[in-house]
């Protein structure tokens, strides 16, 4: 550039100069678009959250304790929730002490110690389209094999069981995801010292693997706690007044009582069902915020 | 980078080893690898073929030679890294102190605590720096009297320990790069080996972070013998007793590239009066 053009801008880096309008149009058409998709995606999680609370916080908040402490009655008014928020909370453990070390078991020796041949990609293929198996079938598998065929009734051990296996190819999928993003020069690095493949594993692969996994499984285990369905077919009650004692009991859980409450006719039993989910979604959002929290805690930066 | 080495001109011409090197003479040595027709596949492809060596003790041998001529590989084969990927397999043989290193009653895993490793690029576990120094010998179930007393000592060898002496429980990742590669060292070190080898172990390094790493080299062959794969010819010439050429014959149209052993001799000779012509043309710069 010469010194006789300094001090004015030259006329190619005005507006408007090089590109067309229409260019300039479409911009601001196209980012307008994507914010719309954004907005209505939170909008839908706003309004979800305002329904339920507009219905049912009243009812909650009239006598928390009652409500979190009552059993089931024919009256909306003395109904509660207990044995249901207790059977979940049975669900939910049984479900992660099943899935979580199988799942995890079934990443690991796919990912590190499965020969690659036909076998193990039609296996791998076949999680990933258990995956996408509806929840209602693994109800009738849960209610064929573990409530009949061994006998266990409609109790927890069933129905954690079937949560259970309804969980594990999610968190098989994550967890190979999290062993995947492991660098293989920590691999290269624990064999060099005279690992064995299972002490470079033990100590480094999973380890740096565990952030990713945990919050893969945190995830899939509240899906599980709220699923309504595969709950229903294995026979899961509503009428329970008592808190399980052991896994061998019949149970209730939370979404299996909000969906019996929905359908009665009294306009007070569709208060206590928007109260109930209320206390479900609390249960959930404490699960994911557990999970955010763990993978931005510990997650490896490479 | 190492492409732009050996182009960078034809009149460039390493310096001559300085006088610490020691001649054979100066050393005697025992023989610690006899590698003899030794050929290795991925599949069957033939990635090296007939190389012919003998890596003598407390020594430094370097191998140079342009990209893809197989000198990774060649030394993955002495400690049996090669063995993790699957369809590849090594004809010939390596003896190791005069046993087969590839005899049906070997243990690899056996082999890579006798024959340590460094990688090209510092791959420290993401734990603290003491964990990452005594991994090596909690796995291998070493009888330790103090743990922390063979911590220190590696990290000492390793020429690192008084620079992390006050945070030996932080990250070894809050560790520089230069510090990350010694870190690596003293990591290897701990476990006791006898060969140390090393596979570019400065290409990801600041000159200032390489050249405490050639001291370092220079150091540790007292104790152990070291087998370093290099691109930079002047870092050959610096640190290493002999010297091997690598390069790669192209067959088959251009498909295939085969690493064949040129040239190995004393690293002074090899600089000064290579006997082959190829030697001369990589080393003088004229190479390609």
């Amino acid at each position: 550039m010469t010194a006789s053009t300094a001090g004015t801008p030259p006329a190619a880096l005005r507006r408007g100069s090089s590109r067309s309008s229409l260019g300039l149009l479409l911009d601001a058409v196209y980012s307008g678009a994507l914010f719309l998709g954004t907005f209505l995606g939170v909008m839908a999680l706003g309004l979800l959250l305002w329904t339920i609370y507009d219905r049912g916080w009243d009812r909650l908040a009239t006598d928390p304790g009652a409500f979190l402490t009552n059993f089931v009655s024919r009256f909306p008014a003395r109904a509660g929730i207990k044995a249901a928020l207790y059977g979940s909370l049975w669900l939910m453990g049984l479900t992660a002490a099943f899935s979580f070390p199988v799942g995890v078991g079934a990443a690991i020796y796919l990912e590190e110690f499965a020969p690659k041949n036909r076998l193990t990609n039609f296996v791998e293929a076949n999680i990933s389209n258990l995956a996408g198996v509806p929840s209602v079938v693994f109800g009738i598998l849960g209610l064929g094999i573990f409530v009949r065929l061994m006998g266990m009734g409609p109790s927890l051990l069933a129905g954690g069981l079937t949560l259970a296996v309804m969980s594990l190819p999610v968190i098989i999928i994550t967890c190979r995801e999290s062993l995947r993003a492991v660098p293989d020069s920590i691999r290269l690095a624990a064999y060099a010292l005279g690992a064995t493949k299972w002490q470079a594993v033990r100590h480094h692969v999973l380890p740096a693997a565990m952030p990713g996994t945990l919050t893969g499984a945190i995830l899939s285990l509240s899906r599980a706690v709220g699923e309504t369905a595969p709950l229903l077919v294995i026979g899961a009650a509503v009428a329970i007044f008592k808190t399980p004692d052991d896994v061998s009991d019949p149970f209730s859980a939370l979404p299996v009582l909000i969906f019996n409450w929905t359908g009665r006719p009294q306009p007070a039993f569709a208060e206590a069902a928007a109260a109930a989910s209320i206390v479900l979604l609390a249960m959930l959002l404490a699960m994911n915020a557990v999970a955010i929290f763990l993978r931005n805690r510990y997650t490896t930066r490479w | 980078m190492s492409e732009r080495d050996i182009e960078a001109g034809p009149t460039r011409r390493p310096e001559v080893p300085p006088p610490h090197v020691a001649t054979d003479a100066e050393v005697p040595t025992e023989t610690i690898f006899r590698i003899r027709d030794l050929d290795f596949f991925y599949g069957s492809y033939r990635a090296i073929r007939d190389v012919h060596m003998d890596v003598a003790g407390n020594q430094i041998t370097a191998m140079i030679g342009p990209s893809g001529c197989g000198k990774s590989t060649f030394i993955r084969c002495l400690n049996r890294m090669n063995d993790l990927i699957p369809g590849t397999r090594v004809d010939g043989s390596i003896d190791y102190h005069g046993q087969d290193l590839y005899g049906p009653d070997v243990d690899a895993i056996e082999v890579r605590r006798r024959i340590g490793m460094v990688f090209q690029k510092p791959n420290p576990f993401p734990k603290s720096i003491y964990d990452n120094v005594a991994f090596g010998p909690r796995v291998n179930g070493h009888k330790v009297a103090s743990m922390d007393d063979l911590v220190e000592e590696s990290l000492r060898k390793a020429a690192l320990w008084d620079e992390v002496k006050d945070k030996i429980k932080k990250s070894a990742f809050s560790l520089s790069g230069g510090q990350q590669q010694r870190l690596c060292i003293a990591r290897c070190i701990a476990v006791k080996p006898e060969v140390i080898l090393m596979d570019e172990p400065c290409s990801a390094l600041d000159p200032l972070a390489t050249n405490r790493i050639e001291e370092l080299m220079i150091e540790l062959k007292r104790d152990y013998t070291i087998v370093i794969v290099t691109h930079n010819m002047q870092q050959a010439a610096r640190v290493s007793d002999r010297t091997a050429f690598f390069t790669a014959e192209v067959s088959n149209e251009g498909r295939e590239r085969t690493g064949v052993l040129v040239e190995f001799d004393r690293t002074e000779k090899i600089f000064t009066a290579p006997t082959d012509r190829r030697t001369e043309d990589y080393i003088t710069g004229r190479f390609g």
